[in-house]
């Protein structure tokens, strides 16, 4: 099993196929839109693929390190360029090809018309720790 | 087995120890491990009493603890020159640790793990569960809260306001893993307006009853928020509200007059009326200015705009908002809102939208979108 972090973004990806703002949407296309989502971590609960998930606020400070005895440089948002985060999720798959299927099947959460919103979704596995045994051949 | 018993007898036990010596911490620390053995004993067979049987088990753990540390002669000493006191009465010891683990040399995060646990009962598990932190995390932040106060007098003299400030973010978190902390405030905010006469106690109490008599109809089976007005009102706990006006009464009574009670006051006005159309505006608009008046507080300033919205109309609504720093969270929303109730629907669409942006949490931003969705079809 590996962990890979789906990615969804404000800004920074191509535009979802289906981009009509969300408050464009009629109140039921919304919920729909949320209940898909719910059932998605819902279902993936019960496969024991799911990790976490979260969504965040769109505003965002960059930090920076300003020298002994300063404090921090804080800036932003730079809410024009920066890639801002909306959300993510944490699964625990198989394998590459199960994660890719699973973001795909997130990118199609309904939306406007109820039709698939089709937004991109970045996915990202996790690094881990180096094992405690290494694997080798001929044993 | 009954667990919360368990936890009601946290505290006691933690007092009894202490008094037989122990300091907070290490008395602290033996009641954990003997709650931990509880819940894996009793199961098969309660002790007749069960708070003989903690005070027994946690004292054994704790001299196991004090034996094994290496300032052992100096505790072993101080142990046996302390009379061993049998289990009786500590009501006192009891309120020392609502005070102890409420100290304002304490970080809010670290007062409320403290509480939950040493007062609560609860383990590092649940509270670690219930804050959505890993269990390292909690267990990490129990150790630093406790060595902050391990200088205190235990029978030093508590400040009841910031016992009662660290009861409210208890049950302002409301409720998730397996831990009901609403419930669990209230439980803790009861046991202390039990040991102690003073009116803000009662009119927190007050106010979390009144709250947590709402809270079936606050959410849709969805976890969808529903707004104050559209809830159904048959689902309201009529018993809480009962016991929550009632304590509210006596409170007012004595006349105290402090936050809590005129939050109550309020929260009592909502809860009486039967319909959203029979709520008494006026009534509450009077008292977000008695809690202007003890607080200061903008957010008391923006929730008395909405009920002068709803009192003498949303254009009176807007003139108290206007004057009002738009930076407040939740500006945006009742700004909304009362635009909405205006008739500009326009206007009233893109704040609720601008509002969803900068919401605190996923159920509102839901709500918000919601909001401008339903307005943007309409206009």
């Amino acid at each position: 099993m590996a962990k890979y972090l789906l990615l969804k973004h404000y800004r920074g990806a191509p535009a979802a196929v289906n981009d009509v703002p969300m408050d464009q949407w009629t109140p039921e296309e919304v919920s729909a839109h949320i209940q898909y989502m719910r059932d998605f971590a819902t279902r993936l609960e019960g496969t024991g693929e799911y990790v976490g998930g979260e969504a965040l606020s769109p505003e965002g400070t960059f930090v920076r390190y300003d020298g002994e005895g300063q404090p921090p440089v804080t800036d932003g948002p730079f809410a024009e360029t920066k890639d801002l985060i909306a959300g993510w999720m944490v699964i625990d798959v198989e394998t590459y090809e199960r994660a890719v299927e699973l973001a795909g099947e997130l990118s199609a959460a309904p939306g406007a018309g109820g039709k698939p919103i089709h937004e991109w979704l970045e996915v990202r596995p996790f690094l881990t720790a180096p094992p405690t045994i290494s694997e080798c051949h001929g044993g | 087995m009954d667990e919360a018993l368990l936890r009601t007898l946290t505290p006691t036990v933690i007092g009894i120890l202490v008094r037989r010596g122990a300091d907070f911490a290490a008395a602290e620390d033996a009641v954990q491990d003997a709650l931990v053995e509880a819940v894996r004993v009793w199961p098969g067979g309660p002790p007749r009493d069960p708070q003989g049987w903690l005070v027994t088990v946690a004292w054994r753990k704790f001299l196991d603890a004090t034996r094994a540390d290496t300032s052992r002669q100096r505790r072993e000493v101080l142990v046996e020159a302390e009379p061993v006191a049998g289990p009786g009465e500590a009501v006192d010891d009891t309120l020392q640790l609502y005070f102890l683990c409420a100290h304002p040399s304490l970080t809010p995060a670290s007062a409320v793990a403290l509480t939950l646990r040493a007062v609560g009962g609860l383990t590092t598990r649940q509270i670690a569960q219930a804050y959505l932190v890993p269990e390292a995390t909690m267990a990490q932040r129990i150790s630093r809260a406790k060595r902050t106060v391990s200088g205190v007098q235990f029978n030093q003299p508590g400040d009841v306001a910031t016992v009662l400030r660290v009861l409210y973010l208890v049950f302002n978190e409301g409720y998730s893993g397996d831990v009901d902390l609403a419930a669990e405030a209230i439980r803790l905010t009861r046991q202390l307006a039990a040991k102690i006469n003073h009116a803000e106690v009662a009119g927190l109490l007050s106010l979390m009853l009144l709250h947590h008599a709402r809270r079936p109809a606050r959410t849709g089976p969805d976890g969808r928020l529903v707004p104050l007005a559209e809830q159904d009102r048959g689902r309201w706990n009529t018993r809480l509200i009962a016991e929550g006006v009632d304590v509210l009464q006596i409170a007012l009574a004595s006349d105290r007059l402090g936050e809590f009670q005129a939050q109550a006051a309020i929260a009592a006005l909502h809860a009486d009326a039967r319909k959203a159309e029979e709520t008494d505006w006026v009534q509450i608009v009077e008292w977000y200015d008695e809690l202007v008046r003890l607080t200061d507080s903008p957010v008391a300033r923006l929730n008395r705009a909405v009920a002068v919205g709803e009192a003498d109309g949303p254009r009176a609504g807007l003139a108290a908002l206007a004057e009002l720093d738009p930076a407040l969270p939740r500006y945006t929303a009742v700004a909304a809102y009362l635009h909405e109730r205006d008739g500009d629907l326009v206007t009233a669409a893109r704040l609720y939208a601008e509002a969803a942006r900068s919401a605190p949490n996923l159920p509102e931003r839901e709500h918000l979108t919601r909001q401008a969705a339903r307005l943007n079809l309409l206009k």
